[in-house]
Parts: structure tokens; sequence; C-alpha cells
């Protein structure tokens, strides 16, 4: 795909993020598209194309009342709406349709209207995996983490500074859900949910949604918002079975997506001004920040932990507080690139000063899929 | 009310072989005809190099202990928190999710690359699950 040929022009969360028992799991979807609408200046009828995850694209374009001529309903976890952003550029790029809504929301903590997740015991999860005691995401996504730890010798200590660096961002931020200080003592004195992982270093589960426009970086000069062109991108799956996974000591969706996006926007590690790397869970951002080729893996604990993605520091890393301070509604991939949208527009609550170029790193299922976005504010 | 059960699997008529094994004390695996790869979970053709033919067989049940969680909350219906979740490494080569029995649930017996032996874990006349132990020696 060509670079900066599309560009996001409308960017909205739900009103509310957090715990909101008076909506359904649709109507968080509509809330947070017709914020994205309203952002972007447009009227429902001039949305031609849409994607969602999980939802149909029929159930909420039925509820909004759009009238797509594209559509993309691409379910593959928390990063799906990376790889929405991906289709619908290629989309609007081919003609196929010219400005392209995507949402997410979840009812996660509040459950209404919420459909069912279950493993048919005939699968091969169900065979393989849930028989021996997997259950939810808590007790399957940290299962490579030992593995990754003696490999690369990262200490405890270190996946702790992970949720205190990301508690500091979190600070700044009015809406994040967790905004108190906290220590490494903090994160390893807390519950224990699934060892190595103690509660702190697991993300929050949360009610919410987010919605993106997007059309030709042509037509986006004529928009009320600031651009944010799609600079690059990448895409890919591994295995709906963590123990299945090539190897645990790092992904190979992130290693397949990550250098894609680079290869496509044309540009080198240290050109990147922000960084969001999806964190369901502490170790998300150390396999990340190795398997996009920031450094080696073995570097990744260190460079957390001596402070370098902390504000202020030369890598500032999930700036709204990620999925374990500000909020997770179980597919967070959404909240990630609205940050990222929010650091190119220059609005972010804990904005880094003249940032120009963001990466944005999704993961789907418990290391399963993967989407990789690179924006920028410059053309 | 009865006690929650631990969820049992439901065999395919790929996998059938696989759980037919289990249940006469017998892991088996699949190695392909042509390329000689050794692959799991099972399926009727090789996922490296596609050929259709292919061969089941007795693994040893030898392999060693690749990572794991000691999951403490939420346990899963039929487990008693905390159990650690393994992921074991077949001496053959394919990973399988399993659980260690005759084993303290701590992190300080749990040693990871841990030489394991299968066993076999019968939950009814239908399935038999297969776990790991130390292995002797």
């Amino acid at each position: 795909m060509r670079r900066n040929q599309v560009a996001v022009v409308g960017a909205a969360e739900t009103t509310e993020l957090g715990v909101i028992p008076n909506m359904s799991q649709i109507q968080l979807h509509a809330d947070a598209a017709l914020n994205a609408i309203a952002d972007a200046g447009l009227k429902l009828s001039d949305i031609d194309g849409f994607a969602t995850a999980v939802e149909s694209p029929q159930q909420v374009c039925h509820y909004l009342g759009i009238k797509p001529t594209w559509v993309d309903g691409t379910s593959v976890g928390g990063c799906s709406f990376m790889l929405h952003v991906r289709h619908a550029a290629a989309a609007i790029e081919a003609g196929l349709c010219k400005t392209v809504l995507i949402t997410h929301a979840e009812s996660g903590k509040s459950m209404i209207g919420k459909l069912p997740r279950s493993i048919p015991a005939d699968s091969l999860q169900g065979q393989f995996e849930a028989p021996f005691g997997v259950y939810g995401p808590p007790s399957m996504f940290p299962i490579p983490v030992l593995r990754f730890m003696k490999t690369y010798g990262i200490t405890h200590e270190q996946l702790s500074m992970v949720a205190v660096v990301q508690r500091e961002w979190a600070a700044k931020n009015p809406r994040a859900m967790m905004k108190d200080p906290i220590t490494v003592a903090d994160v390893l004195n807390s519950r224990m949910i699934a060892y190595p992982f103690r509660l702190l270093q697991c993300c929050l589960v949360t009610d919410g949604g987010g919605a993106l426009i997007l059309t030709s970086a042509d037509r986006a000069k004529d928009f009320p918002r600031k651009p944010v062109y799609i600079m690059g991108t990448g895409e890919s799956v591994e295995t709906p079975m963590v123990s299945q996974m090539e190897t645990f000591n790092s992904s190979r969706a992130f290693k397949v997506a990550g250098p894609l996006a680079f290869k496509e926007a044309g540009i080198a590690h240290k050109d990147v001004d922000h960084l969001m790397i999806y964190d369901a869970f502490a170790h998300l951002p150390l396999f990340g920040l190795g398997d996009l080729g920031f450094m080696p893996h073995e570097e990744t604990g260190k460079f957390i932990a001596d402070g370098n993605t902390r504000p202020g520091g030369k890598l500032p890393l999930n700036t709204n507080g990620g999925g374990l301070s500000y909020m997770h509604s179980g597919m967070y991939g959404m909240y990630a690139l609205q940050e990222s949208v929010r650091q190119m527009r220059g609005i972010a609550p804990a904005q880094v000063p003249n940032a120009k170029i963001s990466v944005c790193h999704g993961v789907g299922g418990m290391f399963a899929a993967s989407g990789t976005i690179i924006f920028t504010n410059e053309r | 009310m009865a006690e929650p059960q631990r969820a049992r699997p439901k065999p395919t008529p790929e996998t059938q072989h696989f759980w037919d094994g289990t249940k006469a004390s017998e892991l088996r695996l699949q190695r392909c005809d042509a390329c000689a790869h050794v692959y799991f979970p099972p399926r009727p053709f090789c996922p490296s190099c596609a050929h259709r033919k292919v061969t089941t067989f007795k693994a040893s049940g030898k392999g060693t202990l690749y990572s794991y969680v000691i999951n403490h909350r939420p346990a899963a219906p039929g487990f008693t928190a905390p159990y650690a979740i393994a992921v074991v490494e077949l001496e053959e080569g394919p990973r399988m999710m399993s659980n260690i029995i005759d084993c303290p649930q701590t992190p300080e017996a749990l040693a990871l690359d841990m030489k394991l032996e299968v066993a076999f874990e019968q939950l009814d006349d239908k399935i038999t699950l297969p776990v790991f132990r130390p292995a002797k020696g």
C-alpha cells in the first residue's frame, strides 16, 4: 500500500468509559460512532464503508441506519481494529468506498447485550487446551512468560515496572480508570492471579467503545480536524492455541506485522516519537519492543525499568495508561488507536511534545493475531 | 446439584485416534511420510509440506517442562486452585498443553526444563487425558 494516501478524519471514544451499567453493547457502538461522526463533521448518510469485530457489520449497520457499499467483519480479537484500518485504507485506495466508519464496543464489565464467548468441546482448543484448566485470558496469556524470562534473563521486578510506569502515564489522564501511583512492591504484593502474574500485571475489565472515520488524504484536508495519515500497516495471525506458538521467546504474528508496517512507512526505529503496544498483560510491551525490532528481547526489561518509556523518557510508550491502567473492555486495540490519533492531533492528555510519528501495535487472542498501524501528522 | 466438571474433549474424525490412544495408555503423534515432520495437534495431512500421507505412531511419552502458569483465580470448573497449566515439549518435538501430577504446584518444584513422563488420567469411559509427572531417575 502507498503511504499517506488515507487519513483518519474522525476519532472518538464512548462518552463514558469504565463502568457503564445503563448502556448495552450495541448502544455503546452507536455512542462511539455518533461521537466520531460529530468529530468529523459528517452525517451518518456520508458513511459508505463499515467495519467492526465480534458484533456483525449487519447488526451495527442496521442499528445505526448505515447503507454501506463495503463491509469488513474481520474478527481476530483485540487487534481487529488495526486490521480494519489496514483493510479500509486499501478499500479507499481501490475506490470501493469513500468514507469508512470502524466501531468497537464492549460491555466487558457490565455484560449487557454481550455475545457469549464459548469454546466448543470438539474444537482443537476444546480438546487440547480446555481440559487442562485454562479459564479465561489470565490463565492463558501469561503461559509463555516464564520461558521468556528464563531465555532473556528478565526479572519479576522488571515485569512489575511495566505496570508502575504505565500508572505514571495514567496519572496524567483524567479518563484513566486507575490513577493512583504504585510501586514495584505494590505490584509484587498484589493478589496472585496466575503465577508469575499478579493483579496489577493484568489488564482492567471495563465497559466502553471507540470509533474511527477514514477517508482519502486528498479529501481529508477539507475536514475540521487535523488529518492523521496512515503511513504504514501490517497484519498476521499465528494460532488460536497459545500452547502451539512456534516459540515462547517471541510472537511470530508480531514479527510479521511489525516489520511490514515499518517497511511500508519507510521509517527506522529512531524516527518513532510515540509508541503504543497493546498491554493486556505486563509481558506484552517486552515482546513488542523485541519483535518490532526496537532492541534485542534481552534488553527490553531493563529498558523499561530504567525509565526510557515513562513520561519524559526517550520512547514514550502506552501514554494513555494502557490496558493496565486506562481501560480494557476486552478488545483494547481501538483505545490504543485512539491514543495514537490524539497524539498525532496534538490533543492527548499526556501529549508528547512535537510527536510526528506514532506506532500502534495490537495483539488479538493470546498471541493469536497481530496488527500494526503507523500514523503521521505530516504528509 | 452435581459438582462442576472439568471440560471434556469431544473427539472428531481427525482426532479420534489420539483419544483411542490415551484410552489404551498410548500418547500418539503423527509423522509425515514425505518430509518426516512430527506434529500436533492431529490432522490427516502434514502442516509443514501439505502431504496427505501421514503415519500415526506411539510417542515415547518423554518430555520437558517448556513453560507454565500456576492458576489462582478464577479456577476452571473441576479444578482446585492453585494448579499449574503446563506446556510440555515432547522428545519428538511437538509441544502440548497438560497438567503436572505428583508434584507440588509451586514455582520451586516446577523447574523449567525438568524431565517429565506421560501418565494417563481417566475422566470417564470415553475420555482419558494425557498428563505428565516428574520423570523417575
